[in-house]
């Protein structure tokens, strides 16, 4: 992806943070104040499939590494936290650090085998692991196959605080979307993340320079399922259920048209991304295949005309990075 | 008779399907690498163009009663000729830009295809009778062969040699071998390469839809028949590695005998085989069976 996104502004090194901090109060002002005009599970919907987005990004804006299997990960931390709250009763934050977990080990075990190779390849075998998965998920017993795992109880956070409750689950879902989005800033700001870009910009160089560029890539690769993981235990806690549709392989085609519709390689880019398209498909719901002929025209429209995505726009305007 | 505690009928015919399988992916992995090679581009709208081959004979035989073999030709050129379009028009815009950009347009124009053929002809799939020359079929003995299967297995396993053969051994296979390594060098030796590029695409594409067609009888003819094989392709083509086009061949037959065998001894894991193979061909060989690591 070296070739766009060096003329993206968002990659230069730039010391002047205010601007990003003022990004992320307004971003958390938005979600704050949002629910009193918009519909909060579609709001907690909607901060889901974003931070799923931007853990997407932090491989293949920053890392260069296109992931076409991310879905695996948001279905296994689903599958995991839906099963651990449902059958074995763990209390939410429970429920999320050892589906995340889950997801974390996933991620080690293909990314020894995805990272060995790259490119278009990497993609492919991404896809076909996660097809794998799909499989799995399909046959084994306790997903409940096509059904998947129903009425998962969402428990009481700590012991203490009912999250079936909206508001309660609401500021739950804000505050592990704004730990991870901040933990992703933090990372691709971190000289690890320096080296990321370094890698993604010219992997030979970086190698003579003495990077083990294969173990920044499989560190990457483990955060970015890690995070997308995170988002997955929480959507299943959110919408109470866990299905074979987040595994499924046009799951990972929706989170690449999210970021790369927001913009490759910005902070905020796969936020917007997500929001746009989840509006869309709320809108466009009763018109059943049109969903998938409009998705791929905004795929073909984003490739041939608008690369740097919505906000890679923004950022290029004010010639800042988002 | 029994083979291994499995009674030889059930092992041949699984063998037989695996066979059938393997001959779609044989022809399908190798148009992806003929196309990768020239292009540098993995083309995800394989799929749906497999699928429209197989619409193709089908809206030939129902709305103009035009039958299985002339579908034969006709649909890898309607397809075929779309490819080109779609290659003037929007992949040659890429070339200059990472190869990552080529597979995400491709997905896009797959989902816009798809949904269309769906929104047109809905879910559900549509049957298409095997052509009456080829009905019946032969009593080996120790199996029974629809004459249809045997056909398709022939049918394949020529169009991929015959592919080879061009590819290999003739004076245009050169040219197009020599601009998959130096493309400006081969244009200055006069040959028109983007014409090439143009072609060898629509040429990729023709298979898929020869593939498509084949496949009518035996599946159904449905919106989402390719969505699914095309994931098992691409797992081929990481377990043989693009490098060799004989290489491709032998690794999708092969995989579909291997994929059949797995469905009778241990049937639950038939879905998966491909992949694991491919997890563990990448632990020990990571360029692929047959492909050189650049």
């Amino acid at each position: 992806m070296a070739a766009v996104i060096q003329s993206s502004p968002g990659q230069q090194v730039n010391n002047d943070t205010r601007h990003m901090r003022v990004a992320f109060a307004v971003l958390l002002a938005f979600f704050i104040v949002a629910p009193v005009v918009v519909y909060p599970v579609f709001l907690m919907k909607v901060m889901c499939f974003a931070l799923f987005a931007c853990a997407f990004n932090l491989l293949i804006g920053f890392g260069g590494l296109l992931s076409f299997g991310h879905a695996m990960f948001l279905g296994t931390a689903g599958y995991a936290a839906a099963h651990s709250a449902k059958v074995w009763g763990f209390t939410p934050e429970l429920a999320v650090l050892f589906a995340t977990a889950c997801a974390a080990v996933l991620a080690f075990v293909t990314g020894l085998l995805a990272i060995r190779r790259q490119g278009i390849y990497f993609a492919m075998i991404t896809l076909a692991l996660s097809q794998m998965v799909y499989f799995f998920y399909l046959q084994a017993p306790f997903t409940g196959g096509e059904d998947g795992i129903q009425a998962v109880p969402r428990g009481f956070l700590f012991g203490v605080i009912d999250l079936s409750n909206t508001a309660a689950m609401y500021v739950f879902v804000l505050a592990i979307f704004m730990f991870g989005v901040l933990l992703i800033w933090r990372v691709v700001h971190s000289p690890f993340g320096q080296v990321l870009k370094a890698i993604r910009e010219n992997e030979p160089r970086a190698l003579s320079l003495g990077y083990d560029t294969d173990r920044y890539k499989f560190t990457a690769y483990i955060l970015s399922g890690t995070i997308a993981g995170l988002a997955g235990a929480t959507k299943a806690l959110v919408f109470q259920l866990a299905s074979l549709t987040d595994v499924h392989w046009s799951m990972s085609n929706e989170v690449v048209l999210m970021t790369l519709l927001g913009g490759l390689g910005t902070i905020f880019g796969p936020i917007i991304g997500a929001a746009v398209i989840i509006t869309m498909q709320n809108y466009l719901a009763q018109l059943g295949a049109w969903v998938t002929v409009v998705q791929g025209l905004i795929f073909v429209i984003c490739v041939l005309a608008f690369r740097r995505g919505i906000i890679g726009e923004v950022a290029n305007m004010i010639r800042k990075p988002l | 008779m029994e083979i291994f505690g499995v009674p030889s009928q059930a092992l041949f015919g699984q063998l037989l399907i695996g066979l059938i399988n393997g001959s779609f992916y044989a022809l399908l992995s190798l148009g992806l690498a003929v196309i990768f090679g020239l292009l540098n581009i993995i083309n995800f709208t394989h799929g749906a163009q497999y699928m429209m081959g197989a619409f193709v004979a089908y809206l030939c035989l129902n709305k103009l009663g035009v039958g299985y073999w002339p579908s034969l030709i006709i649909a890898p050129i309607v397809v075929g000729i779309t490819g080109v379009i779609i290659e003037r028009t929007m992949l040659q815009r890429l070339y200059k830009l990472d190869h990552l950009y080529g597979l995400l347009l491709t997905l896009g124009i797959a989902l816009i295809i798809q949904g269309l053929f769906r929104n047109e002809f809905g879910s559900s799939g549509q049957p298409y009778p095997i052509p009456p020359e080829l009905t019946g079929g032969q009593n080996l003995g120790f199996m029974f062969l629809p004459n249809y299967r045997a056909w398709v297995i022939g049918a394949s396993l020529f169009m991929c040699l015959a592919t080879w053969f061009v590819i290999e051994r003739t004076k245009l296979g050169g040219y197009l071998r020599a601009a998959t390594e130096n493309p400006t060098l081969v244009q200055a030796f006069g040959i028109n390469v983007p014409k090439m590029i143009t072609l060898t695409y629509g040429f990729g594409v023709a298979l898929a839809a020869l593939g498509g067609v084949m496949a009518a009888p035996i599946y159904q003819v449905s919106p989402q028949m390719g969505a699914d094989l095309i994931i098992v392709v691409f797992a081929v083509v990481v377990i043989g590695g693009m490098g060799s086009i004989l290489g491709t061949i032998i690794t999708g037959f092969a995989l579909g005998l291997v994929e059949g065998l797995t469905k009778v001894f241990y049937p639950e894991a038939s879905n998966t085989v491909i992949f694991v193979v491919m997890a563990l061909v990448l632990l020990v060989k990571p360029a692929g069976l047959f492909g050189t690591q650049k």
